[in-house]
């Protein structure tokens, strides 16, 4: 199958690859590019593993073709912080034991980056809706809601948070 | 001591050792995506491999066709038992004695085994070649029923040992029997049942379910044919097993393969078997000569590898009229699959099923459990478990609530009057066990205290009244559970797998400067072992636990260990940590003596240092103590100052726990709604609060999953049902429930610690507890008991079956 090229722009940086129509984000990302933070869990939409922020909207990229990210901002785990100065959400879930092995959390993460861009004053029930779309397997998420309701925290009163 | 040093408890705070909340080490890479996965495993040249699977429960097959996916550019060869065949790989060795195809050699026994296995330039290329391969098949007739399996009509599955009237673990009565395993005192305790006031009787199913880590299995295997060496990356709960195994079954040398596991997303004894995907890597790369990755997909590993549960539990229960129990009796009829390959130690082909009398004082008591083999993949793995131990505590804390109705007795009076007292420890069950300690009554009496049990049960009360009258539609319901667990396999003279006694290990080096590295034999897959095994060492040797760095899971570096799984981490490893660490001490004391000018018994470890009696301002720091072990000419003392200890536990260790959970159940929809839900355990000593609480959460949330509705179903035909995620149940945020956690602490009377280990009571523990708030909340309707899941649906038609819907 021949195979396309696509510009798109990663984590601020601009890149070039090249993939089959039929080829899923998640692999080229993951293969070609390199960016093994997003993980795939399932392959069918179900597990949130692969999250990734597409032009400001959350994507599962193991149902987005490669080609379909044409000219997009793509936004991955390794575009929220660096080991210098983590992301809040970062720290938070560090703080509040939000993971265990690791896997669901750079989609999950992502995730609820994108959550509290679009509602940066969530209710715990608003975290628990906004962050259904990404399974858990090890956490039974009651820390992972607490680390971000910490971040939001943290974000509305940099002073008073702990 | 001048008035600026730091007191003790300082110095000891320092440390992060036993008891610390500390944060975890590992989180750093985990939450910038900087985790290493065997997926993320990308080598030069590699290529992958993909499955031909069957879509037949039982056929044969009678043909095998690869010329179209040969011809596909970018395909470089498939392997079919044939190939397989020359090199003694067409099957394999089972961890429970029996022995399993590895690619279908002339039939297949389940759908979704593994028939050839395409090698390709990449994944794309792989799955189109998986299309093109050509299998014919012969359709046979399935069997998914095991108690269908000895019937005169029954298909014969194992053909390959039809005529062996003896299997690994005894006397076989039919070729589609696997086992009979007996224990207890069956004579006598017919004779109980039949005297006895009162005998409860009921079926209890545990269904067949699957431990579903968020990252399926897979492995990538190169093999460097110029240095004769094969290293393999995998998801291996048991990496030294796996290098073992892979020698005995390839030939390659032990000291020339590498086996490593690097991080694991998630293993709940998913990750402890063999899979045909790690021997097809293996061959693959050593034909081609090229590493090949093999990864599965959500509906492989859902379909394939590793199932847990499906035992049919038949219980009597006896009893004296004021319900003091005299009596348990259960027949296990067993669902293993195609192939016999549980995960559990040789001499259990029922793990630790003997564990049933649970919490309680049973006097007499017989369990025997009939393996069978039927249509459907093959695994009986530990999912969150010791060993079937779930299935037990299932078992018991089922039939204790259906004595309790039968008594016509509150569930929560008749379990205190029964549990093993204090001062009966260490107690001899009547299935062979010795608990090594507890506290029952102390753990019940506190966690029925902190719900507000009495009040709980007039709400309950007055939530019937009102649905008779019309007033509410949803039931009440309180599902308690007082689970023992047995875990920490084990002492060698027990426990063993495929011959490898389940002993541990640890490997301490103390660097120069006072700071360390320890490697261990087992494998975190999300427990946190960098975290914890670094604070039991820390109160050991008085090296803070941020000076520790603990390495597991490649076989070239880390001492030999059976692995992690069955919550043996802590008891046996740890316990191996401990003893190594106390071994850097007790040298550590010879060279402070030197350094000090006294004899070693005129000084005493105090935190981080040796201390002369009497004279606490004369001292050395271990780190002092490090730099003079390498630095200093010391008369009769080796330089440098390392330790290993394999440890070989005298017992296994026997948490336990009380767990109280409220639901709320919508008789017309079926919905369930988790009102509350109080988990004490009791794990003895405790290491990391935070990382105990996190696995309890996390426990629980796998308990409401196999309760409220996850399951491993086929139809009549052995097709599975529940293959993906959409139709295999996992809580998402919003149906999970917030916990709370309580603890009481009664260590173990033999670690050296007093740890007991924790990560899987809470799935023991927890699904009898969801389990019996459903059952428990029809109980005034004349339920007595109901199988899970227990999903909307299926509530629905217990209500149905009540007469509790206006039509009904």
């Amino acid at each position: 199958m021949s195979k396309q090229k696509i510009n798109l722009n990663v984590n601020g940086q601009s890149v070039t690859a090249e993939a089959e129509p039929r080829e899923l984000l998640i692999h080229v990302l993951r293969e070609q590019l390199e960016i093994t933070g997003p993980h795939i869990g399932c392959e069918t939409t179900h597990c949130g593993a692969c999250t990734v922020e597409m032009d400001g909207m959350s994507v599962k990229s193991c149902t987005i073709f490669a080609v379909q990210a044409q000219g997009k901002e793509i936004t991955t785990i390794e575009g929220l912080g660096d080991p210098d100065k983590l992301h809040v959400l970062q720290e938070k879930f560090k703080e509040h034991h939000g993971l265990q092995c690791g896997f669901c959390t750079p989609g999950m993460i992502t995730r609820a980056h994108r959550l509290l861009e679009e509602n940066p004053n969530p209710t715990e029930e608003d975290v628990r809706f906004g962050i259904a779309g990404n399974l858990c397997r090890c956490t039974g998420y009651q820390n992972i809601v607490k680390s971000v309701m910490a971040a939001a925290e943290e974000i509305n009163n940099p002073e008073s948070a702990t | 001591m001048s008035a600026t040093a730091e007191s003790v408890q300082e110095r000891r705070a320092a440390l992060k050792g036993l008891g610390t909340s500390r944060k975890r080490v590992e989180d750093a890479r985990f939450t910038q995506g900087k985790g290493n996965y065997v997926d993320d495993i990308k080598l030069p040249d590699m290529l992958f491999g993909d499955f031909v699977r069957s879509q037949h429960a039982h056929a044969r097959v009678k043909s095998i066709d690869t010329s179209a996916a040969m011809e596909l550019p970018g395909v470089i060869a498939v392997l079919t038992a044939k190939d397989l065949e020359p090199l003694n790989l067409h099957w394999m060795p089972t961890l429970a004695g029996d022995k399993q195809m590895v690619l279908a050699d002339g039939k297949v026994l389940f759908q979704g085994q593994e028939i050839a296995f395409v090698i390709a330039e990449d994944r794309y290329i792989a799955a189109d070649a998986v299309d093109l391969v050509k299998v014919e098949f012969e359709e046979l007739p399935v069997l998914v029923d095991p108690f269908k399996a000895e019937l005169p009509d029954a298909p014969i599955l194992r053909e390959d040992i039809a005529d062996e009237k003896e299997g690994a673990h005894g006397a076989r009565r039919h070729p589609n029997h696997i086992f009979t395993w007996e224990q207890g005192d069956k004579a006598a305790t017919e004779s109980v049942l039949s005297e006895a006031d009162v005998v409860a009787e009921e079926m209890v199913y545990y269904h067949r379910t699957h431990p579903c880590p968020m990252e399926t299995c897979g492995s990538v295997a190169s093999m460097d044919k110029v240095n004769g060496k094969l290293t393999l990356w995998g998801t291996f709960q048991a990496p030294h097993v796996v290098r073992t195994v892979a020698s005995l079954l390839s030939g390659i040398a032990e000291h020339n393969i590498r086996v490593v596991s690097p991080d694991i997303g998630g293993g709940f004894g998913n990750k402890v078997g063999v899979y045909p995907g790690y021997v097809c890597s293996i061959v693959a790369s050593i034909v081609t000569g090229k590493p090949v990755k093999w990864v599965e997909d959500r509906m492989e590993n859902l379909s394939a590898t590793a199932f847990a549960r499906d035992y049919w539990m038949q219980g009597k229960i006896a009893a004296t009229k004021d319900g003091k129990i005299t009596g348990l009796w259960c027949h296990t009829t067993a669902d293993h699959g195609a192939f016999d390959a549980c995960a559990d130690p040789t001499k259990y082909p029922a793990g630790f099923m003997s564990i049933c009398t649970g919490s309680y004082d049973i006097p007499t008591a017989y369990l025997a459990v009939d393996g069978i083999y039927t249509n459907k993949a093959p695994g009986g793995v530990a999912y969150r478990c010791s060993f079937r131990v779930t299935e037990a505590a299932y078992f018991i804390e089922r039939m204790i609530e259906v004595l309790a109705i039968k008594l016509n007795m509150d569930a929560a009076e008749l379990r205190a009057k029964n549990f093993i007292r204090k001062d009966q420890f260490p107690y001899q069950s009547a299935l062979g066990w010795e608990y090594d300690s507890g506290d029952y009554h102390t753990a019940w009496e506190k966690a029925l205290e902190s719900v507000g049990y009495s009040k709980l049960r007039e709400e309950q009360a007055q939530r019937v009244e009102d649905f008779k009258a019309g007033k509410t539609r949803k039931l009440m319901g309180i599902g308690l559970c007082h689970f023992t667990e047995i875990v920490g396999a084990g002492p060698v003279k027990n426990c063993d797998i495929l011959g490898m006694g389940m002993f541990d290990s640890c490997e301490i080096r103390i660097h120069p400067t006072g700071s360390a590295l320890a490697r261990l034999g087992t494998i975190s897959q999300g427990q946190g072992h960098a975290t914890t095994f670094a604070q039991i060492l820390a109160t050991e040797i008085g090296i803070s636990a941020d000076d520790i760095t603990i390495e597991e899971g490649d076989t070239d570096t880390a001492p030999y260990g059976l692995g992690t799984y069955g919550s043996r981490s802590t008891p046996v490893a740890g316990a191996a940590t401990a003893m190594a660490g106390r071994k850097i001490r007790a040298k550590a004391q010879m060279i402070a003596a030197y350094l000090l000018e006294v004899h070693d018994n005129d000084i005493e470890w105090e935190v981080d240092r040796f201390v002369v009696k009497g004279a606490p301002e004369k001292f050395k720091t271990m780190k002092e103590i490090a730099y003079a072990s390498y630095n200093q000419a010391i008369p009769g003392v080796e330089p440098g100052l390392e330790a290993v200890s394999y440890y070989d536990p005298p017992n296994m260790t026997y948490p336990f726990g009380a767990y109280v959970c409220v639901m709320d159940v919508d008789v017309d929809t079926g919905v369930s709604d988790i009102r509350q839900f109080y988990a004490l355990d009791d794990c003895g000593t405790r290491i990391n609060p935070m990382i105990i609480e996190g696995q309890v959460h996390g426990g629980l949330t796998e308990a409401l999953a196999i309760a409220l509705g996850q399951e491993i179903a086929y139809d009549e035909l052995g097709n599975i049902k529940t293959g993906t995620l959409m139709d295999f149940f996992i809580p998402t945020s919003w149906e999970t429930p917030n916990y709370e956690t309580d603890f009481t602490e009664t260590p173990s009377p033999h670690h050296p610690i007093g740890a007991k280990g924790v990560g899987e009571s809470p799935n023991v523990g927890g699904v009898p507890a969801f389990s019996n708030a459903i059952n428990d909340a029809f109980r005034a309707f004349g339920l007595t008991h109901t199988h899970m899941p227990h999903d909307h649906w299926r509530i629905w038609k217990t209500a149905n079956e009540l007469g509790l819907h206006a039509d009904s």
